[in-house]
């Protein structure tokens, strides 16, 4: 019983999480002035140089995270305390490093590379953590010669479904050397889906730069393995009279790069999207405390509360669909390229 | 905070999400996706092949029992044969039995009569020898009585043949 109310302390407190954990322009407001949600919306959206997980000013507690710098040929690595959260310069050598606002600045203006483990660096180690511990562990457990069990009865018609309802339909003939990658996408995108539904969590595959590299794979693939009758398409596209062919041609090359980049939006758009909303509903109550008092603070709050909670269920929905909705697309493009000609 | 930031891929990211997500596909499919599915093919496999096994063996028992419903209606028709041959074998036994026995019946009627007839010729022949010799004791007689008188003769003559009976 007592295990089971704190079961469900613990529920109310995930969902409440985001209250605890907003972070947002320090500075206090005027009188008649309405908070603004933006930065700190975009601040959660946005990938950060540490872990944020709660308070705000000095009794903010967060995980500082490695910086790896390439500059004038040399390599800085460093961890982000140094930066006190942006209050001091971090100075290695001739190079002065100054966290302005969250964003990475060098002081004398020298062009440098950013290779540092970001909070969405560390929350896809994290993933692959979670999913090597998941199927290396449920792997390890799999037997021919007994129904699956535990861990892998629930994992084990997953992957079959990855497999045989959306690889094996969508690409035919020929499938199964996609299916490692497939399924790594889709549990990859899956799993940081869900990871960054949990408050305090990054906000990895609403990251434009990850649905960036996934869809340039798909894009890398998918070429790679076009055969005559998909290049054949594009520069003989059939039945086009020859005037037709100078707008044609260039009309499906740019195709071939609006198909993954079609699914580097959707991801990205998708996730954001979900968080922004989160993230809006409850600066509504800091929005109503502003122009209303607490009064209207305590009024907004519990709508807004169960709007999230309604949203949060959306989300996970979301997850799923957008993990199936990229692997699935995916798998319609390579097996468009190696469609045989009939 | 610049809005265009968002969409602005940031070359790290962009060079940890290659490193590492290339590294996982190749991890996970020799340590995750090859087992698992390894697994659930052979699975699968092992379970087309039993019920094959059992439907072949379905397929045989139903082969053994044509062939036991074949083997007990041939032996039934060669049990059947077998009768008939019996009761004909029968019936001509008891045919020829009886024509053997009528043959040998007849032959002994006939012997019989055969015999009959001869000792029925025997007797004759010997009750003429005996009507022979009585006529001659008669005679005999007769002649003897006649010699005394001639009364007593004759009554003598007729007393004899009423003693004598001849049938």
């Amino acid at each position: 019983m007592t295990h089971n109310k704190n079961k469900l302390v613990a529920l109310i407190f995930l969902f409440l999480y985001p209250l605890f954990s907003f972070s947002g322009d320090p500075k206090p407001l005027k009188e008649g002035e309405i908070y603004n949600p933006v930065p700190a919306i975009m601040h959660h959206i946005a990938d950060s140089h540490e872990w944020h997980l709660w308070g705000e000013g000095k009794k903010s507690v967060s995980i500082p995270l490695p910086l790896i710098l390439y500059c004038d040929g040399k390599l800085d690595i460093f961890f982000s305390s140094k930066f006190h959260h942006g209050k001091k310069n971090v100075k290695i050598e001739d190079r002065e490093y100054a966290l302005d606002h969250g964003h990475l600045v060098e002081v004398n203006n020298k062009e440098f590379v950013d290779l540092s483990i970001t909070k969405n660096v560390a929350s896809m180690l994290l993933s692959v953590l979670v999913l090597l511990l998941l199927f290396v562990g449920a792997a390890r457990k799999s037997n021919q010669d007994k129904a699956p069990n535990g861990l892998l009865s629930f994992l084990e018609p997953l992957v079959l479904f990855v497999r045989d309802d959306i690889v094996k339909p969508n690409i035919g003939h020929g499938f199964k050397k996609y299916v490692p990658y497939l399924l790594t996408l889709f549990f990859f995108i899956l799993v940081n889906n869900l990871l960054g539904l949990i408050p305090a969590a990054a906000n990895l595959t609403g990251n434009i730069a990850v649905t960036l590299v996934l869809s340039f794979i798909t894009l890398i693939v998918t070429n790679l393995s076009g055969n005559k009758t998909y290049w054949g398409h594009i520069f003989n596209p059939p039945g086009v009279p020859l005037a037709l062919m100078p707008i044609m041609i260039p009309i499906e090359i740019v195709g071939i790069f609006t198909k993954p980049f079609a699914l580097m939006i959707r991801l990205f758009a998708n996730i954001s999207a979900g968080h922004i909303i989160i993230m809006s509903l409850i600066s509504l109550i800091f929005m109503a405390q502003s122009g209303l008092g607490n009064a209207g603070a305590f009024g907004v709050a519990p709508v807004s509360v169960l709007f999230v909670l309604f949203m949060y269920f959306i989300e996970v929905l979301v997850a799923f669909l957008q993990a199936y909705i990229f692997t699935l697309l995916t798998s319609l493009f390579i097996g468009l390229a190696t469609v045989e000609h009939h | 905070m610049d809005p265009m930031a968002l969409v602005t891929p940031a070359i790290g990211l962009v060079f940890w999400t290659s490193v590492v997500f290339i590294l996982l596909i190749f991890i996970l499919k020799k340590f995750a996706w090859k087992p698992i599915l390894d697994s659930v093919d052979k699975r699968n496999k092992n379970i087309e092949d039993a019920l094959q096994s059992a439907e072949n063996a379905k397929k045989e028992m139903e082969n053994l029992t044509a062939d036991n419903e074949k083997i007990l209606s041939e032996a039934k028709t060669q049990r059947d044969l077998i009768l008939k041959d019996a009761r004909e074998m029968k019936e001509s036994l008891i045919k020829d039995a009886k024509e053997k026995a009528t043959l040998e019946a007849e032959k002994i009627m006939d012997d019989t009569r055969e015999q009959i007839h001869n000792q029925k010729m025997k007797a004759i022949t010997d009750l003429k020898n005996q009507v022979a010799d009585l006529s001659i004791e008669i005679a005999e007689k007769i002649i003897k009585n006649e010699l005394k008188d001639k009364q007593a003769q004759k009554k003598l003559v007729v007393d004899a043949m009423e003693d004598k009976d001849l049938n």
